[in-house]
């Protein structure tokens, strides 16, 4: 039977992972995004900071909200929701775990990691930024295939499930409220349909635009699109998609009854919103009491799993 | 522009590839003139090639300074250092010699200590031991070995004659860069592997594995063997881990395993706690079990020299091999040898004087100008003196230092290590000084890597070859050159 401690690395080196491709996802929609933006729509480089909910460690280092330094922050600053961190603490899991996985995942983290360390100055100016992210996300796809082709699906491949769909839930539950929130926001009349303009920017921020007009066929809506990501099944990032992996993982691990009862739970908590005049403030505290139950939904994994308790 | 063989000088040393300016020694033949048909830009490009290997790959080693922990990449030179197979035929018979006295010395130690008895071996050396370790007494580990895996560092001298320098009974490193030199070697000259007989080393894991499950003390057909890592901020962290994955068994710490009340070991695992059959320790004696052992120990586990003393886990190495990881007894290998196996020594030890020893003592006080001066249990090549290299004021703290506790030191001649061609700094080929570490594992049979771990002092000169210190390696080759 697995190490404790080496099934927790497995957890949260996923974690990490998926943190550091979610990072530059966003990173890269807001900057095809900024490009076409109709002015009066008040979208900057700082709703990346609101939506990691990083505004007071952000307002710590700068008192300019502008692209430099939010860039700055979400890629390389010393603070735990930057990429940089975000590798650091995946290749430090990689490397304490370097005995079960297959050493080309072990290099590909570490070239990733050198990749993000050396290369500051493209994620920074324009020209060459796109490219940089490209490859930042290109490596972490690299590292989920050989994850996937070289690990054994045994209870450590559980482990990564685990980690890479909580993460995962939870990023889809910040772009969700964030989306919200922007139209919560009074605006100025500015001639296009801002809530499509938003809710289309809400799906490609999860690479979520083609698979939801195949799906839902239907207009860019505010509820339709909520209801896509909350409840479609087929989508890998949907909270439905990202639940169910989670149950399918916990029903082949030792010791599942706790958890699948907080899953369980997670699940009557239910995943949908009826219309769009639904999507309003007590819609936000919806989210709020999703990302709690995430969270706890963490600490069951710990307690059951990772604790080092007496078994 | 490439290298210019007859430029090469190795002085008044020995070297490893060429015989004089311009001949290669038999075995480095074909290397050394392919290494000479290569340009400059083809062999930058080579050393460029390594050296994004050794980062990609993550080969590091960690330094401790007084800013914190450094992960340094792992020095390396691509040309390698050539012996022949027969001549290594003879050494691996010597390795293996001397470890199988060196085990019955061990055994013979923590039981009727007929060594002392028939006089052979003094018995206030062995009442002075740093490393006897008084609760061992009595306890026969598996097959009476106590030292389960040994590195042996071996030097030539100026004529080429293998000497051992010391041998490491403890918990000797390198292994895992003697592997890995070899596969970065493969990927930046794999043209010379497809001519020159060059012999595979790459069985070491298997071995190993093969070794730590014949310790078992279930016999059952899978038992469950973990490596025991202090974790990742020592030196030799990459090492453990790359031999459990090598091997296919759990890298734990001491936290991830608990003694029960049965004096069995378990480990923490997903389902609860599972028992441990052999644990291939990487901690030091002291720092094993905090029960018996050093108190304040956070690294060890509570109750594991009960559960070794009952017989319910092995541990390799067994704790108190050490006792004969020891510059002083060291001195004696050569008469146990004789004593244990009625043998001769196949591999000679190079001279040395006990301070212990009023005569021998007199003799280096007067003398430490030339000589080497080393304690008796320190490893990594730290407190030493070179006296060659030495100022006054270190050599009169020295003397102070013999004096006040001469049973702690023992002095060599300085030895003229020998050289091997180099590329250093610029791209030019330089003679530098090196060693050679194989690995000899012991168990119900024995086995000697087919070669070692090649060590260089990087700096010229230089005698300090420990990758602590500025030292760097290379790959070793044991060419068979009568297969062709």
């Amino acid at each position: 039977m697995m190490l404790s401690t080496v099934a927790e690395r497995m957890y949260w080196a996923a974690r990490y992972l998926e943190r550091v491709e979610n990072t530059a996802r966003l990173i890269g929609v807001y900057h095809k995004l900024l490009l076409d933006l109709p002015s009066g729509v008040d979208i900057t480089w700082y709703n990346l900071i609101i939506l990691n909910s990083a505004e007071s460690a952000f307002e710590e280092r700068y008192k300019n909200r502008d692209e430099r330094n939010v860039l700055k922050f979400m890629l390389f600053d010393e603070q735990p929701t930057s990429t940089l961190s975000a590798v650091k603490m995946l290749r430090e899991n990689v490397r304490t775990s370097r005995d079960v996985l297959a050493s080309e995942v072990w290099e590909c983290v570490n070239g990733l990691y050198l990749y993000i360390r050396n290369n500051s100055q493209q994620g920074l100016l324009r020209r060459p930024r796109y490219e940089f992210i490209d490859g930042i996300i290109k490596s972490c796809q690299q590292i989920n295939g050989l994850l996937n082709d070289t690990t054994n699906h045994d209870e450590g491949w559980q482990f990564i499930e685990l980690g890479r769909n909580l993460e995962r839930a939870d990023m889809t539950s910040r772009i969700l409220d964030a989306g919200v929130s922007l139209l919560l926001q009074p605006t100025d009349d500015i001639g296009v349909n801002l809530h499509q303009f938003v809710w289309g920017h809400v799906l490609r921020s999860l690479s979520a635009d083609l698979s939801y007009r195949r799906t839902a066929r239907t207009r860019i809506g505010g509820s339709e699109v909520t209801n896509f990501l909350l409840e479609d099944e087929f989508f890998p990032r949907t909270l439905r998609y990202c639940h169910d992996r989670m149950v399918e993982a916990v029903h082949k691990l030792p010791r599942q009854e706790v958890v699948l009862k907080k899953l369980e739970a997670l699940n009557g908590f239910g995943f949908s919103a009826e219309s769009e005049s639904d999507l309003d403030a007590s819609f936000r505290d919806y989210i709020n009491e999703l990302q709690i139950r995430l969270g706890g939904l963490h600490q069951c994994f710990y307690d059951n799993w990772f604790a080092l308790s007496e078994g | 522009m490439s290298i210019d063989w007859k430029n090469y000088d190795a002085g008044c040393f020995f070297d490893e590839l060429i015989s004089s300016p311009g001949n290669a020694r038999i075995p480095a033949r074909s290397l050394v003139s392919h290494l000479g048909a290569l340009g400059d830009d083809e062999i930058q490009m080579r050393r460029d090639m390594a050296q994004a290997t050794i980062v990609e790959m993550g080969v590091t080693f960690t330094v401790y300074t007084e800013e914190g922990n450094i992960d340094r990449a792992w020095p390396f030179d691509i040309i390698p250092r050539v012996i022949s197979a027969k001549q290594w035929k003879t050494l691996d018979l010597g390795l293996k010699q001397r470890l199988k006295a060196l085990n019955l010395f061990i055994n013979d130690v923590y039981h009727d200590q007929q060594i002392v008895k028939d006089g052979i071996f003094p018995a206030h050396i062995l009442k002075d031991s740093k490393n006897f370790r008084p609760e061992c007494v009595g306890v026969t580990p598996p097959f009476g070995v106590w030292a389960n895996i040994c590195g042996t560092d071996l030097v030539r001298d100026e004529t080429g004659k293998f000497f051992v320098l010391e041998d490491n009974l403890r918990v000797p490193s390198g292994v895992a860069y003697m592997l890995e030199n070899r596969s970065i070697t493969k990927r930046v000259l794999p043209e010379l592997f497809e001519n020159d007989r060059i012999l595979p080393i790459n069985d070491y894991p298997s071995k190993l594995f093969d070794t730590l499950a014949a310790l078992s003390p279930r016999k059952i057909k899978n038992p469950e063997i973990v490596v025991l890592t202090p974790g990742i901020y020592n030196s030799a962290y990459f090492e453990h881990a790359f031999l459990a994955q090598q091997m296919g068994v759990e890298l734990v710490e001491g936290r991830d395993l608990k003694v029960g009340d049965d004096d069995k070991v378990y480990m923490r695992t997903i389902g609860g706690l599972e028992r441990v059959d052999v644990i291939y320790r990487r901690i030091d004696d002291m720092f094993l079990d905090p029960e018996c052992f050093d108190k304040s120990s956070v690294l060890g586990v509570p109750g594991l020299m009960r559960a070794w003393r009952a017989g319910n886990v092995a541990l390799a190495n067994a704790p108190g091999a050490g006792v004969a990881d020891d510059k002083v007894v060291y001195a004696f290998v050569p008469q146990m040898i004789q004593y244990y196996l009625n043998e001769k020594p196949i591999i000679d030890n190079v001279k040395t004087w006990l301070c212990d020893d009023a005569q021998h003592r007199a003799y280096v006080l007067d003398n430490l100008e030339s000589l080497v001066i080393k304690p008796a249990n320190e490893s990594g090549g730290y407190g030493m003196l070179i006296g060659p290299h030495s100022t006054k004021r270190q050599r009169s703290e020295f003397a102070r230092l013999i004096k006040d506790n001469p049973r702690n030191y023992i002095a060599q001649p300085t030895l003229k290590l020998s050289v091997s061609p180099t590329l250093v700094d610029g791209g030019n080929l330089e003679p530098r000084h090196l060693d050679l570490r194989p690995f000899i594992l012991q168990a119900d049979d024995i086995y000697v890597t087919t070669g070692g771990l090649t060590r260089v002092a990087m700096e010229r000169g230089s005698l300090v070859v420990n990758s602590s210190q500025g030292g760097g390696s290379k790959d070793t080759w044991i060419v068979d050159t009568e297969a062709r």
